[in-house]
């Protein structure tokens, strides 16, 4: 294994790429462990501040790895980190899918298809009741989204960015008067 | 290849680049899936209902973020590998400037009046998108017993009880296939949901 910080990195995030199965979240524990245990590059609390961070960029919320990377070092470091973890992961999805499309009508396509859609759909909602959980048991919080799914239903065009920033100016408005 | 029913005439790439783009950059909170169903199946109908779910559960199923494999798997039907490679650079570009100037800043940001407050409200907001694509999927494939209970296993397992995702797959998508399998049959000329 090289000495050198970069090698090293992309060592680390690269095999995280093909493990985060379920999405972001699935990486969080692995990486902790690796960048602070294992190569103590951050101590505990210099990884949580990367972590709180990564969760106020918008995206695909797995932007932790190039935070990472950019702290090490630097662009270069952010740039390796970023394809480090996002390039393994999407070139076996590009392939998967060329595979998927090309068997479409199939018998076993279609019964793979049908199978894993309820499995799908029940890891969506999960993934909102996980994220939901994380803010803690704030009734607030569980009335945003449902009211913000509501109404989506009501109105299924609604512009996202209108939603998102009608939801930041509730908890605003909320923190303010509740202090 | 299956020809796709929508887009007759090739979705330029720079539309491609720039619809990633801004969902990547404005997508704080996450709900990037929701949002991509939005540009994609109801504004710009790129893609059929029934071919984006078709393309999420791969991308449920697959290792990766759901939101990136879901950008390969909607630039390949669009405009295959380049329109692979486009999306995900684009879904990434935005992030990948602001996560570092937001690194660079963060101490001045978190002592902003009502900072943690704002991306609380947009994090649970976005949750409600998930919420409404979650129940969108689950309307077009709960037309089974087997479907149904699959959903709600999945559900119970881990949004309620938080159990590891590998095992509960393990167990559940073989299940769900073969119970699929006897209906898989007539399946050849299913409408779009």
């Amino acid at each position: 294994m090289s000495d050198h910080p970069l090698i090293s990195l992309i060592i680390v995030v690269a095999p995280l790429s093909l493990l985060a199965i379920g999405g972001a979240s699935a990486i969080y524990a692995p990486l902790q462990h690796q960048v602070v245990d294992v190569y103590q590059w951050f101590s505990g609390r210099e990884y949580l501040e990367l972590f709180a961070i990564a969760r106020v960029t918008p995206g695909p919320g797995s932007m932790l790895a190039t935070i990472i990377g950019w702290r090490m070092a630097g662009l270069a470091g952010a740039l390796a980190a970023t394809l480090a973890l996002y390039v393994p992961s999407t070139t076996l999805c590009f392939f998967a899918a060329r595979i998927w499309n090309r068997y479409r009508g199939s018998r076993w396509h279609s019964a793979i298809e049908s199978g894993l859609r309820p499995i799908a759909a029940g890891l969506m909602i999960s993934g909102g009741v996980t994220i939901l959980r994380v803010e803690g048991s704030n009734p607030l919080a569980w009335a945003m989204a449902l009211g913000a799914c509501a109404l989506l239903i009501w109105r299924p065009l609604l512009h996202p960015m209108i939603l998102l920033a009608g939801g930041a100016v509730v908890f605003v408005a909320v923190h303010a008067v509740t202090g | 290849m299956q020809k796709p029913a929508t887009s007759p005439t090739p979705v330029p790439l720079f539309a491609l680049y720039k619809l990633f783009f801004a969902v990547g950059l404005f997508s704080f909170g996450g709900g990037l899936t929701a949002w991509f169903h939005r540009e994609v199946v109801l504004v710009r109908q790129w893609m059929t209902d029934e071919e984006f779910f078709s393309g999420y559960s791969l991308a449920q199923v697959l290792p990766g973020v759901n939101s990136t494999n879901m950008a390969v798997y909607i630039g390949q039907h669009v405009r295959g590998a380049i329109g692979s490679v486009t999306a995900l650079a684009a879904l990434l570009t935005g992030p990948f400037v602001v996560v570092i100037v937001a690194a660079v800043t963060y101490n001045r940001l978190v002592e902003l009046p009502g900072f943690s407050a704002a991306m609380a409200g947009i994090a649970t907001t976005a949750v409600g998108m998930i919420f409404r694509l979650g129940m969108a999927s689950a309307k077009a494939s709960v037309r089974h017993v087997p479907s149904v209970l699959v959903l709600i296993a999945t559900f119970v397992a881990i949004g309620l009880l938080q159990w590891p995702l590998m095992p509960v797959l393990a167990v559940l998508a073989p299940l769900s296939i073969a119970a699929a399998w006897p209906r898989a049959a007539d399946r050849t000329d299913t409408p779009a949901a």
